[in-house]
């Protein structure tokens, strides 16, 4: 911020929205340029003289998102009274994550995407990575990790396909009477030939809860780049990191490079290798995304040990709520394959008798079976 | 819409004349709406009166309010326009009959085919046709809709036109005023978001809350209204499932006054808690939170306040 904005007053809409606007970019909170002109041509509209005129012409034009609200009102209040430096705050990580690009969501075609896939996927079964295939992720080396991230960008997660409410061209359902008026004309308007619309076929949304606590952390350091894959590989798939708090990392991970978005996720995510308050989380995500639409007929995938220190009964009743929305609850437990292994941890004797599928997740083999589950019509 | 100088507070006045209370932020992005002929973006929780908006505005301005309710699938020919077909065959029957479709040939007939009598126009087409007030084009619920759709509606609203292949290029000569509306089940995407203003739409504060009450339910005791308000407030306060917005709050106020309550007991806030809370485990919370408490703690509230 230059000193030409020390006196607000006589500075002219131009002057204050290039400063603010350096401020929030400052921050950390993107500004592209079409949203500064327009707070531009606000501000021209309300005037500057009153600071709830600008804080609220800012607010519509510069903010698109309630979680940008707090961070957006220090910077506001810290440019208004012209201080200078801004001390630096929890929310200065989410600035980085907001700068992803998220132009994966639109163009690539699912149904392609899939057939791409499948090459691979068959290339795997006779490799030298056999034997990593069947370790347990707990005893990897690092350089191992890096071939595992390989290895897990080929699973295919199609997950089942339903019906869409679009219709395409094709031969049954119902008839597409566009099409046979257009055929009807050549011949003299008699409509012979009748065309037909089908439903289109659609993923479902798959949404992956990976559990960061401190249990999971031998685990979890392979199992988010599973999560990884999943999310920079296909479409409508969204990830949390679920811990002491709810994370929300679908865009730090959609970043193509693998290194890149597991550093993005990480710097997200605050409570890594801390605690486990899995109801908590479960509640959190629940409220905010889960039964407001986002697990709606999804698959939804946990991945986690079930240990919980909170308490149990929050996290069957979340459970049993999850379980009511969703098309398809699997809960992977790295622990599963543990000799003896008998769900003792209180958590997961909870979840389990709201969990459709529950599968193991120690190695490559034990994704890939769980990929098989995922898909599954 | 009177002629007088737009101001952020004349549109505060003229929405509360229509019946609908607005804080600072809410007639702000409202008045740049207006001004900027931006599209106007409502985000905020199920319940706190984001379509109402939409409403009040088309009632002030006395411009047509044209709904167009997202959900999944729905495309261009459900939104924007499509063709009547069964009237087209009946057409190509007719022509045929008179034996004019074997004179008049194929272009011809083409021609008659897709003429604007054959059209139906849907929601947004309408918004663009010319009207003599700004219509107001409500886009509800648009997280339901799915990519498709969201990027063809971005397409409409910045250039507020649309082409029809077979007509020719509708061009709105003033663009409606575009009020669109989620709930946030998934993310609008940023292309969207940009082209719009943004205001979240918050909880109202206890007093603008008994106001609309009054408002909406005028043949109420006010002291009855304050208590209501209060008891939602205090209820929003409990981590619930669904916490109750503005319209549970006007049902269950409602609700109380059919029953000829003048002001809230424990035995007809349980009669009524369905009015204002949906889930079963969300009442069972507020009744192991202690209901009687609650009551007394809202009679109180709406003392003091």
């Amino acid at each position: 911020m230059s000193t030409s904005t020390a006196s607000l007053d006589h500075a002219s809409p131009e002057q204050i929205a290039v400063g603010f606007c350096r401020v929030l970019r400052g921050v950390g909170l993107p500004t592209p340029l079409g949203s500064v002109l327009l707070f531009v041509e606000a501000l021209g509209r309300t005037g500057v003289e009153s600071r709830d005129s600008v804080y609220w012409s800012a607010r519509a034009t510069l903010v698109r998102r309630p979680e940008d609200f707090s961070l957006f009102d220090r910077a506001f209040s810290v440019f208004w009274t012209q201080r200078h430096e801004l001390e630096p705050t929890d929310e200065e990580i989410q600035h980085v994550t907001l700068l992803v690009d998220t132009d994966g969501d639109e163009g690539s075609d699912d149904k392609g995407e899939a057939d791409s896939l499948d090459d691979d996927s068959i290339a795997l079964r006779f490799s030298a990575v056999e034997t990593l295939r069947h370790k347990d992720f707990a005893r990897y080396t690092p350089s191992e990790l890096s071939e595992a991230q390989d290895l897990m960008s080929r699973l295919r997660l199609a997950g089942s396909p339903r019906e869409s409410f679009r219709f395409v061209k094709g031969s049954s359902s119902r008839p597409d009477l566009r099409r046979t008026v257009r055929a009807s004309l050549a011949t003299g308007g008699e409509p012979i030939r009748r065309h037909w619309l089908e439903p289109d076929q659609r993923l479902r949304r798959l949404v992956l809860l990976l559990d960061v606590s401190g249990s999971m952390e031998p685990y979890s350091r392979a199992l988010v780049r599973f999560v990884q894959a999943a999310v920079a590989g296909r479409q409508k798939v969204e990830a949390f990191a679920i811990g002491t708090r709810l994370t929300r990392v679908t865009r730090e991970l959609s970043h193509r490079d693998p290194d890149r978005a597991l550093a993005r996720a990480a710097e997200r995510v605050a409570d890594w290798s801390g605690g486990t308050r899995l109801g908590d989380s479960l509640r959190r995500f629940n409220d905010e995304w889960g039964v407001r639409g986002m697990a709606r007929g999804a698959i939804v995938v946990i991945l986690s040990d079930g240990w919980d220190r909170g308490d149990t009964d929050v996290l069957a009743a979340e459970m049993q709520r999850l379980h009511r929305v969703s098309f398809r609850t699997i809960w992977v437990n790295p622990l599963k394959v543990t000799p003896g292994y008998a769900p003792l941890a209180r958590g997961m004797a909870a979840a389990l008798p709201h969990v459709d599928h529950f599968v193991e997740g120690h190695s490559i083999d034990a994704m890939e079976r769980l990929a098989r589950v995922v898909s599954a019509p | 819409m009177t002629d007088t100088i737009l101001t952020p507070e004349a549109v505060a006045a003229a929405l509360e004349q229509q019946g609908y209370s607005a804080d600072t932020g809410l007639s702000t992005a409202v008045f740049l709406a207006l001004t900027l002929e931006r599209p106007l973006l409502l985000e905020g929780e199920a319940g706190v009166g984001k379509t109402e908006l939409a409403k009040v505005l088309a009632r002030w301005t006395g411009g047509e309010l044209i709904r167009l309710q997202c959900y999944e699938g729905i495309d261009a020919t459900q939104a924007v326009y499509d063709w009547d077909y069964s009237r087209q065959l009946l057409h190509l029957r007719a022509a045929e009959a008179t034996g004019e479709a074997s004179s008049t040939g194929t272009e011809r007939l083409e021609n008659e085919l897709y003429q604007e009598r054959f059209l139906l126009k849907r929601a947004v087409l309408r918004a663009l046709s010319p009207a003599p007030v700004r219509p107001v084009l409500l886009i509800d619920e648009i997280d339901r809709a799915d990519d498709e759709f969201e990027a063809y509606l971005l397409e409409v609203l910045s250039d507020f036109q649309v082409t029809i292949p077979e007509l020719g290029t509708v061009r709105a000569d003033v663009p409606p005023i575009v009020v669109l509306t989620s709930n946030r089940t998934r993310d609008v995407h940023d292309a969207l978001k940009r082209r719009c203003l943004y205001h979240w739409v918050e909880h109202p504060s206890f007093e603008r809350e008994v106001s609309i009450v009054r408002r909406r339910v005028p043949d109420i005791a006010e002291g009855l209204a304050r208590q209501v308000a209060a008891a939602t407030e205090a209820m929003r306060a409990l981590h619930l499932y669904k916490p109750p917005g503005i319209a549970e709050t006007i049902d269950w106020a409602t609700a109380l006054g059919r029953l000829g309550a003048v002001a809230i007991d424990e035995h007809r806030v349980r009669a009524t808690l369905g009015a204002v809370l949906k889930y079963r485990e969300d009442q069972e919370r507020v009744e192991t939170n202690g209901l009687g408490e609650l009551v007394q703690a809202a009679v109180r509230r709406a003392l003091v306040a």
